[in-house]
């Protein structure tokens, strides 16, 4: 009972948060009032909605370096469609960045999926054509907080029910993506391409389409994210969320989604995510500078990878003991 | 790395003679490719063709195609290094230290390139000894040795290195030709021979494509991907080396996003993301075509960025185009 506990990597998760936001508690209790923590979860909405796309596409023994550049862009034509036309309501704004972003997805897919070339080539290709796009579009000016419309900064922090409307989105994204990858054909066979996609042929699922859809996906929560960062902070710019892709990668590595495809869940992602967050958040609180902040989640993927290394370890036919072990 | 593709790899479509063979490899395509910038950058440019201003084009690709020729072995044998930008700042931040402790330029360079081997330990033994996946662990020894710089350095630089110092980035071994242009032979040659003519090349091949082949034929696959990781370490530091006497200081953000330039280098050169094909000519050819690239945007003013959409669309499209090629080729046949 108790070793098949310690083996279910969310309950572990769990434990760990806790033990960590008990540790902070000990010293500075005002971290564990239910309206910070609220703010820790509001902090971190971002990173668990684009950790589900990347989730869905690691799933199908893929990855998605693009993720944070897809975001930058279509934050930025989120930003600029509003400055340029004030008036146009912000469902629409939102609907044109996700449709941007599940193009960018889908070009990303369909590269993968009609030519074949490895998925990792493909991403560190975009990648930098997106950011470039960026520049282009803008020749590297800023948009800034007074050039955009009050509706379209106001709404992620809009206050419903208690918690700002970001959360809100983030919690219905958790749900949706719990569905879809749970509850629809579609999920099954993100699981089954990664699990085997020789198995995955013969059962008459077409690989190559779903990881397409995977791409899809994860492009289409960028852009959603996209215009929530750039409306959250109120800033739009070439630079922004630079970096970012290790973030989303690192909170699924937390959360237990195998990087070689097939393992993996919803709530493990949140959780890995929310595990970044309670860390990001929690450096200023315990007065360790935040230079820190980059070498302590660069350790904290390391030991959790190191963690997860026997659960992920693929079960072949064990003919030398040794060759299992390299 | 997981294995994306299904059909088997590198298994050629039918036996040919050398001479066809080598007219339709990928380093022939580069060399095309190659020629075809060189052309456009002394058309687009009177200034282009000047040796002094050729010299100081190899600057942009020197540093990079160090950690290249070490990283082209790494993906060869299947794994991946993302966290050797991280360990050129881990190594400038040492150096810098070093500088303030008031070391000469000796103790500067072994200082170097020591934490280089021991940031490349670090990744080898979390890699080979706990069997983790290299692109996981290397995304977190990535933040990890970065991290580690931002905590010395906080939002300083460090400067004051000694004069002699500035030889190794700043420094002309003979007329035009630059230590760094050297040392980007020598180790061309080095990796060149290492990689296509040693038993330990040999090796990496075969843990590139069949790991588990490899460890039944008796291939020591831990020792090999530990060396592998112990070289890019190595190369970084010696790339930091470069780096840091060329700037002349040490910031926390020096080579920031190096790590994916380099395996687009790599990976431009013809290795296979995979594992298991690959040669260092081609990645020699990558390394001056993306040198040129610069070298001809930047006389042209264009800015950095726009020039990194060209070198996300030539890593696309030259990876695109042969598959396409191909597949016409097949349809006209039938």
């Amino acid at each position: 009972m108790m070793a098949k506990l310690l083996k279910n990597r969310e309950i572990l998760l769990v434990a760990a948060i806790a033990v960590l936001v008990a540790l902070i508690a000990l010293r500075f209790p005002a971290f564990v009032a239910p309206a910070n923590l609220a703010r820790v979860y509001n902090d971190t909405s971002i990173l668990i909605i684009l950790a589900l796309g990347q989730m869905a596409v690691i799933l199908t023994r893929c990855i998605d370096l693009s993720m944070a550049a897809n975001l930058a862009l279509c934050g930025m034509v989120a930003a600029m469609l509003n400055s340029a036309v004030p008036g146009l309501p912000v469902p629409l704004v939102i609907i044109a960045a996700m449709a941007l972003g599940g193009v960018l997805g889908t070009i990303n897919g369909t590269l993968v999926w009609k030519l074949n070339i490895p998925p990792i080539v493909v991403t560190l290709g975009t990648l930098t054509i997106y950011r470039g796009l960026i520049f282009l579009l803008t020749d590297g000016k800023w948009i800034n907080a007074h050039e955009m419309s009050d509706a379209f900064k106001a709404l992620p922090r809009l206050d419903l029910a208690g918690m700002p409307v970001l959360s809100w989105v983030s919690l219905a994204m958790i749900v949706l993506m719990f569905v879809v990858m749970g509850r629809t054909p579609l999920g099954r066979a993100f699981y089954a391409v990664g699990g085997n996609p020789h198995a995955a042929v013969y059962t008459g699922i077409d690989v190559g389409r779903t990881r397409f859809f995977a791409y899809w996906l994860s492009g289409t929560l960028a852009g959603l994210s996209g215009y929530l960062w750039v409306s959250r902070y109120a800033v739009a710019y070439v630079d922004i969320a630079a970096g970012f892709e290790l973030d989303i990668i690192a909170a699924c590595v937390i959360g237990g989604i195998s990087i070689a495809g097939g393992i993996g869940s919803v709530p493990g992602a949140v959780l890995g995510a929310l595990f970044l967050g309670v860390i990001k958040n929690a450096l200023p609180v315990i007065n360790i500078s935040p230079f820190a902040q980059m070498a302590i989640s660069g350790t904290v993927i390391i030991i959790a990878v190191a963690v997860n290394a026997r659960a992920e370890r693929r079960k072949g036919r064990v003919i030398l003991k040794k060759a299992e072990a390299v | 790395m997981a294995d994306a593709q299904i059909s088997p790899r590198n298994v050629p479509d039918r036996l040919e003679g050398r001479g066809a063979r080598l007219l339709k490899s990928w380093e022939s395509l580069l060399i095309v490719v190659a020629a075809a910038i060189f052309l456009g950058n002394s058309l687009a440019s009177p200034y282009f063709l000047d040796p002094w201003n050729l010299s100081d084009a190899t600057f942009n690709f020197t540093e990079k195609a160090m950690i290249a020729f070490a990283m082209a072995l790494v993906i060869i044998s299947g794994e991946i290094d993302l966290s050797v930008a991280s360990i050129i700042a881990l190594v400038s931040t040492a150096m810098g230290y070093a500088v303030q402790l008031g070391f000469d330029t000796p103790a500067i360079v072994a200082i170097g390139l020591g934490v280089g081997l021991i940031c490349g330990l670090v990744n080898g033994l979390l890699i080979t000894g706990l069997g983790l996946p290299s692109i996981v662990v290397t995304i977190g020894t990535m933040s990890l040795f970065r991290g580690l710089s931002f905590i010395v350095l906080g939002d300083q630089a460090f400067t004051g290195y000694p004069e002699s110092f500035a030889w190794f980035g700043q420094g002309y071994v003979w007329w035009v030709f630059s230590l760094e242009f050297t040392l980007f032979v020598l180790l061309a040659v080095v990796y060149g021979v290492l990689l296509h003519k040693t038993n330990f090349g040999r090796a990496v091949y075969a843990i590139g494509n069949n790991q588990t082949a490899a460890l039944f034929s008796g291939v020591r696959v831990a020792r090999v991907k530990f060396t592998l990781f112990l070289l890019t370490g190595l190369m970084a530091g010696l790339a930091s080396i470069c780096l840091t006497s060329r700037l002349g200081s040490t910031r926390p953000s020096i080579a920031l996003g190096w790590e994916l330039e380099v395996v687009t280098m790599v990976v431009l050169g013809g290795v296979n993301i995979l594992g298991g094909s690959g040669t260092i000519p081609g990645v020699v050819l990558a390394a001056l075509i993306m040198g040129m690239v610069t070298f001809g945007f930047g006389l042209l003013n264009v800015p950095g960025i726009v020039m990194s959409i060209f070198i996300g669309l030539l890593l696309i499209s030259v990876i695109a185009l042969p598959i396409l090629w191909q597949r016409a080729r097949r349809r006209l046949a039938h």
